[in-house]
């Protein structure tokens, strides 16, 4: 197994009015190739800075970040990972298969290709039937479907994945975990996902990272391993068994309570 | 009545009722013309001029237009320019909240001097001032949101400065524009009429209302004030049609 | 004549939504940039008459740069030390500063007696389309079309009203034709502001109200009224200047005498032999705008408690 994302020594310190905040503090964390790794954590654990720094969209103020056997930042530049975000982030101007096809616009590709795979991923995540439509009209869920398609366009071996269906219902929720657990299997890609539904983390995740807050750092690590997943896996005593460890690690390192 | 048909239907009641009511109040009080003519007068001074209605209607349209085009141009490129470098922002900005305070129309016949009198240049020149302004205001505006998601979003494609622009900038902007360019359509009208009350040239509608009414032709007057309206009106919507083709993601709502 | 106003929102020609966030900086160093600004159109202003051709520049035929010779276009300092001389060869004549500050004042007066009745017509227009579903959609049309179209072109007709016009025992005066064209010019932005204002609280907010079982008056007073400020205050400003303007052209074209416009037609009048003066009555228009601004603008102050954080 080879580590495809490996971070050591990792601090982000950010300067506020009120003095300095440490949003991280010595973060080591290796996520070998083709594992999916969720972290978890309460509000201001650091868990989407971390997300952030993999993603080279901020510089960590010291430690390495290695992607993909490159620096961090040649990673970016290479293109090798696809983001999604909170919010879709959609662009109002065009419509929605034109949004998936932004990064391999981007990346020199002819229309017609670019078409043609913008389409296929479409399928893929289930909205065939949209291509021309403006992501205004499009709910919640299928907007961020479509974020994801476009995340997954350039067919990137890393998925970066910052609480993509935080603001979902929670049945649409459930189908889209169900959705990106098939894809992420089918692809093999490796995800790095953020999230504070423990049952999601669970379901989703090879290894779940449980961060604690001020300073954000890593409080444990749980493995699951629950074979592949159904919905019959959310009822099974084993990922009950997960969720519990989960919370009770969440728990012991950083009380809900204090917050 | 619902949907489509309400929301013309009843301004077109409201507005045939104002019309009735106001001939009604008119006739019924003996209310004298240099007050307030009645439709059906003004209406008859329409018929009887609409050739020199038509005439004057061209040549203010043509001034409303070409300052419209120069100075929604100009905005629009000492927006770009502002929203690239500092320095210039810094200074355009305030000028541009003080100005836009002021009454830009009185440097009408200071222009006329600056340039000469038997020109359309200082009308137009008032009109590319007046609509500048709103134009820049705007186009800035929209050149300065940009949702911080889709600045991270091409980050982390690792696309720069151009391609920004091009995906995200621009695109988002031109609503912001359109905005501007729809007001400024109506103003540039209503500049390019009352530019023309401080002398100069005697060749279009505005110095048509003034010399009826010094004339005490009042239905006359009100026929080229009416000859105004529908020239502004005609600005507005070729504006907001313009608006619709440019932008059309926000019509879909 | 100042519809400064982003509004993506695309269904009425004013400015609205929340207003626009200011960035951090102080009022103290806007000022300060304003000055630099002023000082660049100054220099930019002379450097034009060093290069610029004395007879201007054409193209096709038509004269596109301004004559840059000094009885077109003087000197800065020509425009400021013209201030403090006399303004006619009369010996009882005053300076041209006091001339100008006095036609400053009674425009000021009559575009402050429009304004406030066209904000009066406005807010009640606003409130009465805001009640009533039938007047918004039959009366939001024509106010939206009243700014589209050049309506300030009657100013020359409403002139005839002067001295003829009798209510009750009040005669018609000059004076307040040009309130009136003030007034109308005014009366929109504030009609349209307070309609989207009184509409901006949220349905959340209305139903707890609704929870309460408010009436329809503590509902505005307590919820609606204050929801609005951030809308009228935008609204206000448009206003302002457009009562301004409205008052300049009207004493232009109704011929009254006595405010600045007209100042501004009878100095350009003596442009040729006095070249600077005309520049001194456009200034005078220029600080009538700006102290109304700052008017609205302590209203404003005034009013920043109401006023979403930033």
């Amino acid at each position: 197994m080879t580590a495809f994302v490996s971070l050591s020594g990792v601090t982000k310190t950010f300067r506020g009015r009120a003095g300095d905040v440490t949003a991280l503090s010595d973060v080591d964390l290796t996520v070998t190739a083709g594992e999916f790794v969720t972290l978890i954590g309460p509000s201001g654990c650091g868990k989407s800075t971390l997300l952030r720094v993999v993603a080279d969209l901020t510089a960590p103020t010291a430690g390495t970040v290695t992607v993909n056997g490159k620096t961090a930042r040649q990673a970016r530049l290479d293109q090798d990972y696809g983001i999604a975000f909170q919010q879709a982030g959609l662009m109002d101007w065009r419509t929605v298969v034109r949004n998936v096809e932004l990064p391999l616009e981007l990346r020199g590709w002819d229309r017609r290709r670019r078409r043609e795979r913008a389409l296929e991923l479409l399928e893929l995540v289930g909205l065939p039937d949209f291509a021309g439509a403006r992501p205004a009209e499009l709910s919640g869920g299928m907007q961020q479907r479509v974020a994801i398609a476009r995340a997954l366009a350039t067919g990137p071996k890393l998925l970066l994945m910052d609480e993509p269906f935080g603001a979902l219902d929670e049945m649409t929720r459930e189908r889209l975990q169900a959705e990106l657990a098939r894809i992420a299997r089918e692809s093999g890609a490796t995800v790095v996902f953020v999230t504070h539904s423990i049952p999601e983390a669970v379901y989703l995740s090879d290894r779940v990272v449980v961060m604690s807050p001020r300073p954000g750092r890593v409080a444990a690590v749980v493995a699951v391993a629950l074979g592949e997943r159904t919905d019959d896996t959310r009822e099974a005593p084993e990922f009950f068994a997960k969720v519990t460890e989960v919370r009770e690690a969440l728990r012991g390192r950083a009380p809900v309570e204090r917050r | 009545m619902t949907g489509r048909a309400a929301r013309i239907g009843i301004p077109v009641v409201f507005g045939v009722l104002f019309l009735v009511a106001w001939q009604a109040i008119v006739v019924g009080n003996d209310i004298k013309p240099y007050l307030l003519p009645k439709p059906t007068a003004i209406w008859a001074q329409i018929t009887a001029n609409i050739d020199d209605i038509l005439k004057t209607a061209r040549v203010t349209g043509t001034n409303a237009l070409a300052g419209l085009v120069a100075g929604a141009v100009l905005g629009i490129l000492a927006a770009l320019v502002a929203s690239r470098f500092r320095v210039v922002d810094s200074l355009l900005v305030p000028l541009a909240a003080a100005v836009n305070a002021m009454p830009i129309i009185a440097l009408a016949p200071i222009f006329n001097t600056m340039f000469s009198t038997t020109s359309a240049v200082p009308r137009r020149l008032v009109v590319t001032l007046v609509v500048f302004f709103p134009l820049f205001v705007n186009a800035l505006r929209g050149l300065r949101q940009v949702e911080p998601i889709h600045r991270e979003l091409l980050d982390s494609y690792a696309a720069g400065g151009w391609t920004f622009a091009r995906t995200v900038r621009i695109p988002g902007a031109l609503p912001f524009v359109f905005t501007g360019l729809r007001l400024a359509a109506s103003l540039s009208v209503i500049a390019a009429v009352v530019a023309e009350y401080f002398g100069g040239l005697q060749n279009g509608l505005g110095t048509r209302i003034t010399s009826a009414a010094s004339n005490t032709a009042y239905p006359r007057a009100w026929a080229y004030v009416a000859a105004a309206c529908a020239l502004g009106l005609l600005f507005y919507l070729v504006a907001t049609a313009l608006e619709r083709i440019a932008t059309p993601w926000r019509t879909t709502r | 004549m100042t519809g400064v106003a982003a509004e993506p929102a695309a269904v009425t020609v004013v400015e609205g939504g929340p207003p626009p966030v200011h960035r951090g900086r102080s009022a103290l160093g806007r000022a300060g940039w304003f000055v630099a600004s002023v000082l660049v159109v100054c220099v930019l202003w002379e450097a034009y008459k060093v290069v610029g051709s004395p007879d201007g520049g054409s193209l096709f035929g038509a004269r596109v740069l301004p004559r840059a010779d000094d009885a077109s276009m003087p000197h800065v300092w020509e425009v400021l030390r013209r201030f403090g001389r006399p303004e006619s060869a009369a010996t009882d004549s005053s300076s041209v500063a006091v001339a100008v500050l006095e036609a400053v004042w009674f425009t000021f007066r009559v575009a402050m007696a429009g304004l406030v009745l066209g904000v009066l017509v406005g807010i009640g227009l606003g409130m009465l389309m805001d009640r009533f579903a039938l007047a918004e959609r039959g009366l939001l049309p024509y106010v939206v079309l009243s700014q589209t179209v050049p309506l300030v072109a009657l100013a020359p007709l409403v002139v005839g009203w002067g001295g003829r016009v009798h209510i009750g025992s009040m005669t018609w005066r000059p004076w307040m034709s040009v309130a009136v064209i003030a007034a109308y010019l005014a009366f929109f932005p504030v009609a349209v502001g307070v309609l989207r204002g009184l509409r901006s609280p949220s349905a959340h907010s209305v139903e707890l109200m609704r929870s309460f079982s408010a009436s329809w008056w503590q509902t505005f007073r307590r919820l609606r009224l204050p929801a609005s400020v951030p809308y009228l205050i935008p609204a206000l400003r448009l206003a302002a200047a457009s009562a301004v303007v409205g008052a300049i052209v009207a004493e232009i074209s109704t011929g009254i005498r006595g405010g600045i416009g007209r100042l501004v037609i009878e100095y350009s009048r003596e442009a040729t032999s006095d070249p600077a003066k005309v520049w001194t009555a456009f200034l005078g228009a220029a600080l009538l705008g700006l102290v109304v601004a700052g008017l609205v603008a302590l209203l404003d102050a005034g009013l920043a408690r109401y006023r979403p954080a930033s």
